[in-house]
Formats: structure tokens, sequence, C-alpha cells
């Protein structure tokens, strides 16, 4: 392992990216090793906002863990506690209404749109245009406010509990997200004006931190990232769960391979959240928004696994049960890991300017990979 | 045919960079669309939902009395060990003991607002105040008692 700023043997210069870099998004620490302006080799090192979360939730009931992943992708919090709540209601066999699921999958869309929107803007601010994160962030706060009025928080929201989820949606609820349907559709085609077909932009872009599509499964690359590869992984598709199955959307694809054609994924994906937007907004079933729960959860002795999709790939969530109150022991397959581990076979042989791009793409969330 | 491709590329670049500025320039020309705004100068009109998780506090009727009767249910909801409730026993008029709560300590410090607190009180006892302004500069403040000295317990909550 190479620890310092220096030289090898060979001639090549070794410098650390981070862990305080405004390129990592966070405090991921990069080793590279550059022969010129040539990355040979790229070594991330992690440890750095580790908070064991997967052993704090060993000491938590099955209604308290659900919170805790709200803090590990905190930008699709929703679809983390939408995972484990799952796993809690396969555990113990509770049906969840048909309002709550409706709600739970509004909820999951508004947050994808948001993640995307938010990556939107920081990918442009990595590779030097500072106004699309602006733009990003005037839609992102509508939703926000969205979250804020009917969830009661903005980011960490902790809105999905066992059963369903915590409080009926706020009256205002549906007009709300009409209205931010209307305004997408409106700022959409501006996001395509300053950035989608900026030369500069697709320069850096075109071509660039190429991941095939065998690399990328055995990578166990997830998400858009190898949805841009031509891998087949939405688990909204593929493992339907909470009615998606119901809904008419497609799975966005892309053959290019290169950091342009993630970015083109991520911009179709917020279409196709929209779309699903439209198709529930007016049609939330009446009835209970909870299922009724025993005051005690305790899941049944066994192992269980259940996945869900998230704005930057796959989550699982996997539980051993004792048959006690609190779980055993928990492990969360995180989408963000097995991105970051691709990093190196994407950036090698490429230009050091370029490896920003190709991180970027990937959307990495640092307190994802560092659980 | 290279020169060809190389002012087509040129034309192509000036033309995608003037549709990004001609956008930029929309936003520079026309101010009312702009959305920004001016913490803190905007305090007195700033409204947060009623649903907004700021801090747990405890409500009192006028009489000074509170909902609480110390059964502890939000201290076991807690994930973090926020809430500590420290209860006595008062003697009522039948001449009985009576638990009720001496106490009821709120971390600040610790608290995520994750809400499973409000879920469990069978009493509605506390609710989620709409402050966010809790920068204190002394670590020992965030330590709160939420009931107020000398409140009772209201009739008729068991």
């Amino acid at each position: 392992m190479i620890e310092e700023i220096g030289t090898t043997e060979q001639g090549d210069l070794i410098i650390n990216v981070g862990p305080q870099h405004p390129a990592t998004h966070g405090v991921l620490h990069l080793v590279i090793t550059l022969n010129g302006e040539t990355i040979k080799k790229i070594e991330p090192h992690l440890g750095y906002i580790h908070r064991s979360i997967e052993k704090m939730c060993e000491s938590l009931t099955y209604r308290q863990f659900i919170y805790t992943t709200s803090r590990m992708d905190y930008l699709s919090s929703h679809i983390n506690n939408h995972g484990c709540a799952l796993l809690v209601e396969k555990g113990l066999q509770i049906e969840v209404p048909p309002r709550a699921q409706v709600i739970r999958i509004l909820m999951d869309e508004l947050t994808r749109i948001a993640s995307h929107i938010l990556w939107w803007g920081a990918m442009a601010m990595d590779l030097g245009a500072m106004t699309p994160y602006f733009h990003a962030f005037r839609e992102r706060e509508l939703i926000n406010d969205i979250m804020e009025e009917t969830c009661g928080a903005r980011l960490t929201m902790n809105y999905q509990v066992p059963g369903g989820v915590m409080a009926d949606i706020h009256p205002n609820f549906q007009r709300r997200v009409k209205d931010i349907i209307k305004q997408l559709y409106k700022k959409l085609p501006e996001y395509d004006e300053l950035v989608t077909g900026n030369t500069i932009f697709k320069a850096r872009t075109q071509g660039i931190g190429y991941l095939s599509k065998e690399d990328a499964i055995s990578y166990g690359v997830t998400g858009p990232s190898a949805r841009a590869s031509g891998v087949s992984c939405d688990i909204r598709k593929l493992y339907p769960y909470e009615g998606y199955e119901k809904l008419n959307f497609q799975e966005v694809m892309h053959t290019g391979c290169d950091t342009y054609s993630r970015y083109l994924v991520r911009m179709i994906e917020i279409r196709e959240s929209i779309s699903i937007l439209e198709q529930l907004v007016d049609n939330i079933p009446e009835g209970d928004y909870q299922a009724k729960t025993k005051a005690v959860l305790k899941l049944p002795k066994g192992e269980f696994y259940t996945r869900v999709e998230t704005a930057r790939g796959e989550l699982g969530v996997y539980v051993v049960s004792e048959g006690g109150t609190t779980p055993y022991r928990i492990k969360f397959r995180s989408p963000g890991f097995s991105n970051l581990c691709a990093l190196d076979h994407m950036t090698r042989g490429q230009k050091i300017g370029d490896m920003v791009a190709i991180m970027g793409s990937l959307d990495l969330v640092i307190p994802d990979i560092d659980r | 045919m290279f020169l060809k491709e190389y002012i087509s590329d040129v034309a192509g670049a000036l033309k995608s960079l003037f549709i990004g500025m001609k956008r930029t320039g929309y936003y520079f020309t026309h101010h009312k669309e702009i959305i920004t705004e001016q913490y803190p100068d905007n305090r007195a009109t700033l409204v947060l939902p009623e649903r907004f998780r700021g801090e747990v506090v405890m409500t009192h009727n006028e009489n000074n009395e509170h909902r609480c009767t110390g059964c502890t249910a939000c201290e076991l909801a807690c994930p973090n060990g926020t809430i500590k409730i420290v209860t006595k026993f008062d003697i009522n008029a039948e001449g009985k003991k009576k638990k009720a709560v001496d106490k009821f300590v709120y971390h600040l410090e610790l608290c995520t607002m994750c809400n499973l607190c409000i879920q469990a009180c069978p009493t509605d006892a506390i609710k989620m105040a709409q402050t966010f302004e809790h920068s204190v500069y002394d670590r020992s403040l965030l330590t709160k008692v939420l009931n107020k000295p000398d409140s009772k317990l209201q009739e008729g909550v068991e």
C-alpha cells in the first residue's frame, strides 16, 4: 500500500486527492499513481466517516433501525427506508394497504427525481459549469418542500414505517406534485439547453470512462451507471415490489458505455419517474395509510433479504434474526461501494483531468460507501 | 474535407455555447424569476409546515397541566437515548401512591428528529415544535427539562 506523496521506483508520481477535495463530494480519499498526466492506478481509501451503522442496528429494534438508513445514502433516504420497511413486512408477513403502497411509490420517485437533478447540477459543476447547480437546486427545493410538508423533514425523512407510512399525505400534496410535474416539463428543456447539447460538456464526457457490459457485471455495478453499459438491472422491473409491476414505465438503457451515456440515462430516468408520478398522483386509493401492527415487532428466526432500486442502484438489506426484538446481524449491500470499485478500471490510461468527470458520472455518495 | 469538418465543428460549438448563454442571459434580465430567499432577513415571514420536526416539546394547558403520565413509552421508542424520564410517587386525595413524572429530561444534542417518540406516546403529551435555530454557546444548554416547574398531570389522563 502506498501511503505518502512521492515517486515510485519506476518514476511515477503519487498524489492524494481528498479527503478534503471539492471534486470528491465528501471525504473520499483517492491515492492516484500518475505517469505524466496518465492515470496508472487509483486506490480509494475509506473510513473517514465510518459510523458503523450495521453494528448500531444490532442494538436497535425493528422500528428503530430504519431511521439510520436515511444517513447512508442521504439523497435517496426514502428508498433506503423503503427497503428496510419491506424487509420487516416480509419477515412478519404484514399486508401493506394499497394507499400506503401508492404513497410510498410517489415518495420514492420524488426522491429519485430530486437525487438525479442534484446529480445533474453537481456533475456540471465538476466540469466547471457553475450555473446549472443553481438551476438544479431551484427544482430540488420544490420537491424538498413537498417532503417537508408531508413527512416533516427535508432530507432524513423517516416516513416509512413497518406496515405503511408514518402519517397520511398532506392535503396539499397532490396539488404540489402536479405543480412540480408542470414545472419539470417546463424546465427540463432548459437543462438540455444548458448542458446536454453543450460542446464543452460533450467533448469532456464522450468516449471517456469506458465500462463494458462484461466489466459492469463483474464489478457489480448497478443502477443508471450499469444501465448505460447495456446491463438490465432495474430492480423495479426485474423484482417488482410495492406494485411497480402495475405501472407503465421503461427501463432506460443505453449502449454507449461512456460518461456521456451515463449522463443521458439519468436524464431520461427523470422523465420516466415523472411519468410514474403522473400515473399515480390522481389515483391514490382511499383507505388506511398504515396496517395495524403489534407494538413490539419480533422477526421469526431465519434470514431475510430484500432489495430496492435506489437512485444509485441496487440496495440490498440482509438480516439474520434469532427471533428477538433486535436483529442478530444486518448487512447493507450499498450501490455506491460497488460502483466505486469500478473507478480504478474505468480510469486506467485516462488523463487526470477526466478522472473528475468519470467519478462524477458514477454518482457517488460517500456516506453510502462508508457506512 | 478536413477543413469542412473543422469549420462545421467550430460553428456547432459556437451555436451550442450561444444556446446556453441565451438561457443564462434570460435569467440575468428576468429578476422576478429569482427564487432565493434572504435568510435571516425573512424570519418574520418564514412559515414552516405544521409537521416540521424541530424539537420535542411538551404541551401544557393554561392551568399549567400536561398530559404525561410517565409511562416511558417514548423513552423505550427512542433509538438514541434522547429521553430520560425521572418518576416520583404522588400521594393522591385517597392516600394512594400514584406514579407521576418528576422530570422529563430531553437531550436535544442527541435527538435525530425521527418522530418515533411522538408516535409511541399513548396520551399525546409531547409533540414536535417548528423551531430550528438550535445553536447555543454551551452544550449543557441543550439538555432540557420539558415539564414546566410545578406542572401537574391533567385530570382524566390515564
